[in-house]
């Protein structure tokens, strides 16, 4: 165990290298170019432990990912963006076929026009792709995470998506306590999934069904998804007898009579964390898996504590209906006796969240009672 | 070659299978698990050849098929050969087979792609000119002057048929070759030696669809040698995208194109100018192919 100083973007490479994969599969995309270099650099120091190749587009990536999963080796590979967008097609191949692959996404704007800066709109437009997808605030937590994804992906054959955003996190250095590779690969072990290519065993893999037949493995995959949250449970508390560390599927922090919560994922719940001492009487939850989703966590949380009012922060927009996270915690708490409010704090674009944003949502008059949906440029 | 010399036991295709009478499709995978052996794992992209194999559990073939995406067929390929290979499974050898569609258009990147990493595999692509699975309308892959659902009378395919081979001679892989059905035991040669070279393999078939060319289905052979003594489907090997070589010479001259295109329903319709015009092209493709052998040199 030793602190090191490194991005998001490389504490996602170090997992991977510390994990032990078989292939690594890249194609570079700003902000995502950091981990598929830093991987790079493993294998020209010899020290990957498995294969690199750069191949000529992310749906190639996915791809290639894909058939090399089938054969049973552990893979991964990143990207962002317009890459996620072009990757769709293998996204929902890779769910359906049920190959264990794990992915890093560095949340970017989707153009037109170009813009880097990190709206969330990239993963969440995979949302019902049948990947998991797990949102990290920060680079200990992207470490952390992406090991744990291939532990939750090769139990349940379903992919996962470990979510984090560009430039706030990919290209922000913090100090990072990153374990040794003995006892990372003690902990995670080699792959653990049977291939489904197997030479000299024919069998006609993912070919034309019919639509009796798909139901019942779309549902088989639903229910294995929802498997994920006590699964990441069990991995965590292994996790943290091992490395002193772990993570909840949401976590919270609720003072005693907070009747307000503000909820959010990704970098923007670091933000909250912090701010959370100077913002009176205001509890706060980190959502860390949002497929799939933490429905009956949430509502625990929430009916506990008697929250009245859920501030949901979406650096996100769903154009015609509002901010997703929002829409999701609407629904999930709809079957609740006393819902709370959900009120909507709009960042799309990639917008920043400042504390003196989050102060006026709280405090100010205007945005008390029935608003339900507040644009973070209108804070400014 | 005789049918009857054919040794059935090594076939890996069951009866009972998916395809129409008279399928070039089924007939080239049917040859090619006769030259490869047991010991191989196919790729699947989306062509006829995605409901020739049947539904699953159920299977036409005697080896693992791994169906992907349309667009992906060169990259599933690459993961499966690196995949076969961290568990130690390198004498599996890989087969990614493809229609035109999944080759000359959707595939191309992906196979461009695998070509130029020189991936250790076999991308067959059995060719039936035009998407058939989904009935009969336009590839890249479709020969000037046929109709098809997407180019119907008195409209006709314009543009010539992608050189699909000089595409691939061009990224200078270690072995390409054309085949068709009509010459299994020169088929059958080329995917041997394929299988024997390491790195990015080719192998292009001719395979007349008769529901799609508007044939009878006995006629698949015959119009596949017509095909290949008119000069219109030469076949041929290129060695590291270099060294040139006919392997299967019409005797004597070269049968005007029209007798192939004739009882073809595609070229029914196909004017006498448009049929003067596609017999120049393939007069020049030809003599650009004999300039080529002309002026390679035998590789060591």
């Amino acid at each position: 165990m030793a602190f090191e100083i490194m991005s998001g973007s490389q504490a996602a490479a170090v997992a991977v290298q510390r994990t032990g994969i078989d292939l690594v599969v890249a194609y570079p995309i700003t902000p995502q170019t950091a981990i598929v270099e830093t991987l790079a650099n493993f294998d020209a120091r010899g020290e990957l432990g498995g294969e690199f190749v750069s191949v000529e587009s992310e749906y190639a990536a996915l791809a290639c990912c894909y058939g090399a999963a089938a054969a049973g080796a552990r893979v991964f590979t990143a990207t962002a963006s317009h890459g996620l967008a072009y990757m769709h097609e293998v996204i929902h191949w890779c769910s359906g076929a049920r190959v264990p692959v794990v992915m890093a996404n560095v949340n970017r704007t989707i153009g037109a026009p170009w813009c880097l800066d990190p709206d969330q709109g990239d993963s969440l437009s995979q949302r019902d792709t049948g990947w998991m997808q797990i949102y990290c605030s920060g680079a200990q937590e992207v470490l952390d995470t992406v090991m744990q994804a291939y532990l939750l992906s090769e139990e349940l054959l379903l992919p996962c998506m470990v979510v984090f955003d560009g430039f706030y996190i990919s290209h922000t250095y913090e100090a990072v306590d990153v374990p040794d590779e003995d006892s990372a690969r003690a902990f995670i072990g080699p792959p653990s999934f049977e291939a489904q290519v197997k030479p000299g065993s024919p069998a006609n893999l993912h070919g034309l069904t019919t639509g009796d037949n798909q139901v019942k493995l779309i549902r088989n995959r639903h229910e294995a998804m929802l498997r994920a949250p006590d699964l990441f449970k069990t991995i965590n508390s292994k996790f943290a007898e091992t490395f002193g560390r772990s993570y909840g599927v949401i976590d919270s922090v609720i003072p005693p009579g907070a009747k307000t919560v503000i909820l959010a994922a990704g970098a923007t719940a670091e933000t909250v964390r912090w701010s959370l001492p100077k913002l009176d009487n205001t509890g706060f939850i980190q959502l860390r898996m949002f497929r799939p989703f933490p429905r009956e966590e949430i509502c625990s949380v929430l009916e506990t504590h008697g929250v009245e009012k859920v501030v949901v922060i979406d650096r996100n927009c769903s154009t015609g209906m509002g901010g997703i996270f929002a829409q999701e915690l609407r629904s999930a708490v709809y079957d609740l006796n006393n819902p709370p409010a959900v009120q909507d704090i709009i960042l799309a674009g990639g917008i920043d969240l400042t504390f003196e944003m989050l102060e006026s949502i709280i405090k100010e008059d205007k945005y008390q009672g029935q608003v339900e949906q507040i644009w973070g440029v209108d804070l400014k | 070659m005789r049918i009857e010399e054919m040794k059935r036991e090594s076939e890996m295709l069951y009866a009972g299978h998916n395809a129409c009478p008279g399928c070039g499709a089924a007939l080239s995978v049917r040859f090619l698990t006769r030259a490869l052996g047991s010991n191989i794992a196919l790729v699947l992209t989306a062509s006829c050849w995605s409901i020739i194999a049947g539904m699953p559990p159920l299977t036409a073939l005697k080896c693992p098929i791994l169906h992907c995406p349309f667009p992906s067929a060169g990259s599933v390929g690459s993961g499966v050969r690196r995949g076969l290979d961290a568990k130690g499974k390198h004498d599996t050898t890989v087969v990614v087979l493809a229609g035109d569609g999944g080759t000359f258009d959707i595939g191309l990147q992906a196979l461009s792609g695998a070509a130029q990493r020189n991936e250790d595999y076999i991308f067959v692509c059995y060719d039936n000119e035009a998407y058939m699975n989904t009935g009969m309308q336009t590839s890249s892959a479709t020969p000037f002057g046929a109709r098809t659902n997407t180019a119907p009378y008195p409209l006709f395919k314009e543009g010539q048929k992608k050189d699909i081979m000089q595409i691939m001679a061009a990224h200078s892989i270690p072995y390409a070759a054309t085949a068709t059905v009509a010459f299994p035991e020169d088929l059958e040669n080329k995917l041997k030696k394929a299988q024997e070279i390491k790195g990015f393999r080719f192998i292009h078939i001719l395979s007349p669809c008769p529901p799609g060319w508007g044939t009878e289905s006995g006629d698949t052979i015959h119009l596949s040698r017509l095909a290949v003594s008119t000069g219109f489907f030469p076949l041929y090997e290129i060695i590291n995208g270099v060294s040139w070589k006919m392997t299967c010479m019409p005797e004597g001259k070269r049968v005007p194109l029209k007798e192939y295109l004739m009882g073809q329903r595609r070229f029914k319709q196909m004017e006498d100018i448009r049929i003067d015009a596609l017999q120049e092209e393939v007069d020049h493709d030809w003599e650009m192919l004999m300039e080529k052998i002309g002026s390679s040199q035998p590789l060591k």
